[in-house]
């Protein structure tokens, strides 16, 4: 399959059912869809074929009715094209799954997720509790929570490392606490219209087309960051990641390029990138408003940045600062203007 | 007498099971089961306080701001801090968002396509619902998640993002707004006003705010078309819906939305007489829950999940005010606050469906333009946050309403650390299982005499007409 990649024609089927399970995580996911700025969401997916035979938030049926949705799946009578797990999948207490049985049924909802993740061609960790644990696996982990096919950064999880969905992909996993609704769509968009391969995932079966950005690609911020004119407080205008905790150098995803709610992201909010697209985000070691340093200088530096030229670079510019980024950078509004020049620019 | 159970529950957010004894087509008993149990409470141990911010929002999807600011409050409790006041003014306008977005989410997306299903076929407004309300692909889901999307944008401007938002703090907001920001912010309440005006209510905000009795909201609707209100308002009539899910007649709010003195919205208890909410009688009971302990105070309480306890039906605690259960949501809040037409619709039946449908409805107009007043008291300039130092040992509790009701955050620093933090929810109180007195839970009260069995789907109604969050329940 060469997706997107060449010239050629779509393979778009008539239908591409699409069944969608919430197991041990928020909902956040699914509310974060619903803010999809599709001029009209299930009608867009219905423009590419895709159908949702059932999903908790939205659709009609309850109980019994639910129940034969699963069994027509599980029998081949529907041809299931994509199962969506939002949630962590719990094998605990003592590897019952009791801390999640699933409603109506009573069976372990990891039960369910292994018996339907079986007939769908494809499955798709719809956020980063379905794709390695996340905040359900936190602390402790006392629910024994896992990611569909990794905990955390280990591949495994409730499926196994080298498990594969009928169609031959490994789980698809659209990270994000919670992942933005475009990241969804899209990844479920490429599916119907048989445009989405292997080549189309990163090195954590994260689809490339978000995870190959960077979360500091388009901030805001950027011109205090290439300065470090950093923050020290919450509400500071500078950059917020030698003092407050921020990722967004080191995070994949595009939430700075793509943006959220018709124009937002964490940093544009004032608040540090915390990496939620990657495994074991949920415990980083140090508290998340707060940036690890060893010798003053940041633990995590930037993807691909060899340290001493961070420092090098976090030297010099720190000297070359000039007076309106490094004023800004500890106000909460701009204290200095850009200067207007009174010639033309050139 | 048959059992039945019921579920999976859909567009309820979350896992619901609930367990019903049938006796000649209505329900005797009922009991209302939360089968997930994720952990905050023990995540949260040992993890530095601010940390809260970030697990907090993460209990929910959908009241992921109204824990944001129990979190925030109970932070801010410990630290002695008051919020800057552009910083409160801009986390109720976020919080307030987030309400009335799920107000109306619930009305479009979870109840109403209920009236849509073929059981119905043949009532007189059958068809119009069907096309109108019907799940996924009826015509109103799509012309009112656009708009909701617009309307959550005010969240992109307010705290970065919806839903999970970090910008939520103690002092206020990580974001201060600019001048053109206010200006945005107006232009977008003036357009989702103009939206909730022509679509589901047929009328202006200040119009449905005024309604003052049953009588008036009666003759409001037989005036004219009035929109998706005046749809439910004639199969309410038409199937009797006053008289579904009655409640317990105890209503309860936290209140809500702080201004620089009391709250826009005021707390209290409501049992036929209005009075001062004691927060130190709150208890939570685990007789019935699948937990190790006893009654305790949330500030004491504890969580040690115990699955093989016999007695236990659910994961979910029992909460108690002074030993009695209590409903909380849009009603309870709007009673408790003292508006005339909430007051009035529980006099004559109490909580049910329609009083709690419409008592939500109501609150979108109280709340909406309200919201237009706070945005235009932001002065750009001032400071968005205050800054504070948290104590090396202290507590702290913030309690707030979210879109479904009470929800308390109580903390316990010990050593710079979470020694304890716990959590109660609006389900909690009123999907909670039996007490050890052997008292049900507000639902599992309310279900009983629910018509019941195949092709009845009453008691979705009652459920629904809750707005539960399962999610929350049990965090």
């Amino acid at each position: 399959m060469n997706g997107a990649h060449e010239p050629g024609f779509f393979e778009m089927k008539s239908t591409f059912k699409l069944l969608w399970l919430q197991s041990a995580g928020c909902g956040g996911c699914s509310m974060s869809l619903l803010c999809s700025g599709a001029r009209d969401l299930v009608g867009a997916l219905d423009a590419v074929g895709i159908r949702i035979l059932w999903h908790p938030s939205l659709s009609e049926a309850s109980g019994g009715e639910v129940m034969r949705i699963f069994e027509q799946c599980l029998s081949g009578e529907v041809a299931l094209d994509a199962l969506c797990v939002e949630g962590a999948l719990l094998r605990g207490p003592r590897g019952t799954g009791r801390f999640h049985r699933h409603a109506g049924s009573g069976v372990p909802m990891s039960e369910w997720v292994k018996k339907l993740a079986g007939v769908a061609r494809h499955t798709l960790a719809i956020g980063s509790c379905a794709a390695w644990g996340g905040v359900a696996a936190a602390g402790e982990n006392v629910t024994d929570a896992c990611g569909l096919q990794y905990e955390a950064d280990q591949p495994g999880g409730l499926l196994g490392a080298n498990w594969k969905s009928r169609g031959g992909l490994p789980v698809i996993n659209i990270a994000g606490c919670p992942c933005h609704p475009d990241w969804i769509t899209e990844t479920l968009t490429a599916l119907a219209l048989g445009a989405f391969g292997m080549q189309d995932l990163d090195t954590l079966n994260r689809p490339r087309f978000f995870a190959d950005h960077l979360v500091h690609h388009g901030c805001t911020r950027n011109e205090y960051y290439e300065f470090k004119a950093s923050a020290h407080k919450p509400s500071d205008l500078g950059c917020l990641m030698e003092n407050l905790g921020c990722k967004g150098t080191q995070a994949h995803a595009d939430c700075n390029i793509r943006l959220w709610n018709g124009g937002g992201s964490c940093a544009r909010g004032g608040a540090p990138c915390i990496s939620c697209t990657e495994p074991g985000f949920e415990e980083p070691g140090h508290p998340f408003h707060e940036t690890p340093k060893l010798a003053g200088i940041p633990i995590g530096l930037p993807t691909d940045m060899p340290k001493a030229w961070f420092v090098a670079l976090a030297a010099l510019s720190k000297s070359a600062t000039p007076k309106r980024v490094r004023d800004n950078a500890v106000a909460d509004h701009q204290v200095v203007v850009p200067a207007a020049k009174k010639t033309g620019l050139k | 007498m048959t059992r039945i159970v019921v579920g999976p529950f859909n567009r309820v957010e979350g896992d619901l099971e609930v367990t019903l004894e049938v006796k000649d087509g209505a329900v005797a008993e009922a009991w209302a089961g939360s089968p997930l149990y994720r952990g905050f409470e023990q995540i949260l141990r040992g993890k530095h306080p601010m940390d809260a911010l970030m697990f907090a929002p993460r209990i929910c999807g959908i009241c992921s701001v109204s824990q944001s600011m129990a979190a925030a409050s109970a932070l801010a409790d410990a630290m002695g801090l008051q919020p800057a006041p552009n910083g409160r003014i801009t986390r109720n306008l976020a919080h307030a968002v987030e309400n009335v977005a799920d107000h109306f989410t619930h009305f479009y997306l979870f109840f109403m396509p209920d009236f849509a299903r073929a059981e119905y076929a043949g009532r007189p407004w059958h068809e119009a619902a069907a096309a109108r309300f019907r799940a996924v692909r009826g015509a109103a889901a799509a012309e009112i998640m656009p708009a909701r999307t617009a309307f959550l944008s005010a969240m992109a401007t307010l705290a970065g993002k919806w839903p999970h938002s970090l910008a939520l703090q103690p002092g206020g907001v990580a974001r201060a707004l600019e001048a053109s920001e206010k200006i945005r912010l107006f232009a977008l309440l003036r357009d989702f006003r103009r939206h909730v005006e022509t679509v589901l209510f047929g009328d202006e905000l200040e119009a449905v705010a005024a309604l003052d009795s049953a009588a008036a909201l009666a003759r409001w609707a037989g005036e004219k078309p009035r929109g998706d209100l005046g749809a439910f308002l004639a199969i309410a009539d038409d199937l009797a819906l006053e008289r579904l899910g009655r409640g317990i007649g105890r209503f309860m709010s936290y209140g809500n939305y702080p201004q620089a003195e009391s709250q826009f919205l005021q707390g209290g208890v409501w049992d036929g007489r209005l009075q001062a909410l004691d927060a130190q009688a709150i208890a939570e009971d685990i007789s019935h829950a699948w937990l190790d302990g006893g009654t305790r105070h949330p500030a004491q309480g504890v969580t040690r999940p115990q699955d093989e306890k016999a007695a236990g039906y659910t994961w979910c605690k029992a909460p108690r005010l002074a030993g009695l259960p209590m409903e909380t949501g849009a009603l309870a809040r709007q009673v408790v606050n003292g508006h005339p037409l909430a007051r009035d619709l529980i006099q004559h039946g109490g909580g049910n469906v329609k009083s709690r449908v419409v008592a939500r409805l109501l609150e979108i107009a109280v709340i909406l333009s309200e919201m237009e007043r706070w945005v235009q008291q932001l002065v750009p300039g001032e400071p968005f946050c205050a800054q504070g130092e948290l104590p090396h040992e202290g507590a702290g509790a913030g309690m707030v309403e979210a879109a479904r009701g009470s929800l308390g955050h109580w903390l316990t620093v010990e050593n710079g650390r979470i020694a304890n933090y716990q959590i109660v929810s609006p389900t909690t109180w009123n999907f909670s299982p039996r007490d050890s007195d052997g008292t049900p839970g507000p639902l599992e009260q309310a279900l009983v005499g629910t018509p019941a069995g195949e092709g009845n789907v009453a008691v979705q109604h009652v459920v629904r007409s809750f707005d539960p969050c399962m999610v929350c329940t049990v965090h």
